[in-house]
């Protein structure tokens, strides 16, 4: 019976051979370590944010006059609205976590290189898409840190020579952030952008199962197949991997459920306070930050004593990381076998990162401004340096097989 | 079907042609979703002029008034304010005011049409948050100047003409807005000294 009506199915669409395609007989390196939850973990975020978001639009209200008030009613007296609220708030939050240590291992196991080069750019578009909900997102609560947030994001637009001024007010549809602004914010933050985003890992996902899995390694396994063209190292994805990710989600579950219940407004940084006060376009809060997905590079803009050349920097902070494929000119992809050099650049860079991501939470000082400026260069020199090493990096010897 | 070949020639020509009008017909449909991103007409509606009683404003008090949904600061100076301004030239970017951040007839030492009343939008011109107004601490930001306006963005600083100090992010002077004197006590703001 079952089987007739696949049959029928199979006749008509290609059902089974999709399913095997890409996850029944889709051949997965067979030694994937923990760094290899994450891609499946953000898919997992991806959807908790799509269905929370559609049932918070249930009861929000987009407009300056009640966008406040109906974040307050959420929390207060629609049932189950505060769970709904900061599964989506908190989920925000989580989604930037996994993206960063997803983008981190490609980042150490090379997975970023030859063939995996559009693979990268689609999860670059990926991020950059994310950023853009999020900004926009930030803004709908209609709190003191979501409009003077807004204010200053759109601003950075008005540093662009002659056609900026116009760009802001075209941004912003009035002469500053106002209903108009929030209106729109909202159309694309619950419309246009997460339809952009589910392509985009549609796209992301055809690309990975077209050249295949790195691995920790960073060997090709398809370039050792069985008789039968089976990676003699690959492992089917289901159940294999199905099974090991439910473990990472268990994992991931048992964090992000201690944030949700217990500390929802991640101290300060997932929620910051100023946002619990509504809009005012008359009074700016005493310390301005982005949440603290934003803060490395909001830290670059902030240490460039420069208006143009702060946004230009804080712009090519993520425009670099597009080019990564063609940065790195080494053939070796995985750390483990390449040289201790690129293994202090790569530590050198994480560090440049996390400390420039302290720097945007805090007021600047003129020693912390200083401090912003040498991690900038720092996190810019990985790059450079990467480009300059890797044409004659001295690597170890990769083996033929994954080693475990 | 006739047999005629198959003329590769006229062929690209015309689906080339077909391309170039489809291109222009999706560009003028880009048109109306573009533009209508603009300020609506009601916004550009509540961007009129607004009047502003100046006649209790305390020597050293800052009041705000909103325009176009901005706040526009108007400052009471004292006479050791205004003399204070003229020895801060070298610490500034712009002391004479060159850039047109101010109307013609704001283009003077106080920036402004009457010393004694400074007028100026309070949006920082780096990433438009407002800047606090210190009336007695901003000597802690730059030395030997008792009063200014200090953003909390990003460390911006002002003197009390809205000149911006060297070595902050900040590029350009406040933007003093279009105004004028209606009499003694009241001010006009959003219509230019000499208009209608």
């Amino acid at each position: 019976m079952v089987k007739n009506i696949v049959d029928w199915i199979d006749a008509r669409i290609p059902m089974t051979a999709t399913y095997n395609r890409h996850v029944g007989q889709y051949a997965t390196p067979t030694n994937f370590n923990f760094w290899y939850f994450f891609g499946s973990l953000a898919m997992l975020v991806l959807v908790n944010q799509l269905l929370t978001g559609i049932w918070l639009t249930m009861n929000y209200v987009p407009t300056a006059e009640g966008a406040f008030a109906s974040i307050e009613y959420i929390m207060r007296d629609v049932e189950y609205g505060w769970l709904l609220r900061y599964m989506h708030s908190t989920g925000a939050s989580a989604f930037f976590v996994v993206i960063y240590l997803h983008m981190f291992r490609g980042l150490i196991y090379g997975s970023y290189q030859k063939p995996r080069e559009l693979l990268w750019l689609f999860g670059m578009l990926i991020f950059l898409v994310l950023m853009a909900e999020a900004f926009m997102g930030y803004l709908l609560p209609w709190g003191q840190m979501s409009y003077w947030g807004a204010q200053v994001i759109i601003s950075l637009f008005g540093a662009i020579p002659v056609i900026g001024d116009d760009l802001t007010l075209w941004i912003r549809g009035d002469f500053v952030v106002s209903g108009a602004t929030l209106n729109r914010f909202f159309a694309l933050h619950v419309i246009a952008l997460p339809l952009v985003l589910v392509v985009l890992v549609f796209l992301h996902l055809i690309a990975l199962h077209e050249v295949g899995s790195n691995n920790p390694d960073g060997i090709e396994i398809k370039k050792n197949k069985d008789e039968n063209g089976w990676p003699i190292d690959g492992i089917p994805f289901h159940p294999y991997y199905t099974v090991k990710d439910i473990m990472g989600v268990a994992g991931f579950l048992i964090v992000f459920c201690y944030v949700l219940f217990f500390m929802p407004e991640g101290g300060g940084y997932f929620l910051e306070k100023p946002n619990f006060e509504a809009a005012n376009p008359m009074k700016t809060p005493e310390h301005i930050a982005p949440v603290w997905y934003f803060t490395p590079f909001y830290a670059i803009l902030r240490a460039i004593p420069d208006k143009l050349l702060g946004v230009i920097g804080m712009g090519l902070a993520i425009a670099v990381l597009f080019v990564l494929p063609w940065l790195d000119r080494c053939k070796v992809k995985s750390v483990r076998y390449r040289s201790l050099t690129h293994k202090l650049n790569i530590a050198q860079f994480a560090v440049s990162f996390v400390v420039l991501g302290y720097l945007g939470a805090v007021a600047a000082t003129p020693a912390l401004t200083i401090a912003a400026r040498v991690f900038t260069l720092t996190y810019f020199g990985f790059f450079v340096f990467l480009w300059i090493y890797s044409k004659n990096e001295k690597t170890k010897p990769v083996p033929e097989r994954l080693t475990h | 079907m006739s047999n005629a070949p198959v003329d590769t020639g006229r062929r690209r020509f015309l689906t080339a042609a077909t391309a170039v009008v489809g291109g222009v017909g999706a560009v003028a449909v880009a048109v109306p979703f573009i533009k209508s991103w603009n300020p609506s007409a009601k916004a550009k509606a509540a961007g009129a002029p607004v009047e502003v009683n100046i006649s209790k404003v305390e020597p050293g008090q800052l009041i705000r008034v909103e325009w176009r949904g901005k706040p526009v600061w108007v400052v009471r100076r004292t006479e050791e304010i205004l003399e204070n301004l003229a020895t801060l030239d070298d610490q500034l970017r712009d002391p004479a005011s060159v850039e047109e951040q101010q109307p013609v007839y704001a283009q003077n030492a106080g920036r402004s049409i009457n010393p004694e009343f400074f007028i100026a939008v309070g949006l920082c011109t780096h990433l438009g948050c407002s800047p606090t107004y210190l009336p007695d601490t901003f000597g802690e930001q730059v030395e030997g100047v008792p009063s200014g306006f200090f953003c909390p963005c990003h460390g911006s600083k002002f003197d009390m003409a809205g000149r911006v100090f060297q070595g902050v992010p900040a590029p350009l002077n406040l933007v003093v807005p279009p105004h004028q004197y209606i009499d003694d006590r009241n001010v006009l703001i959003g219509v230019d000294q000499g208009a209608a």
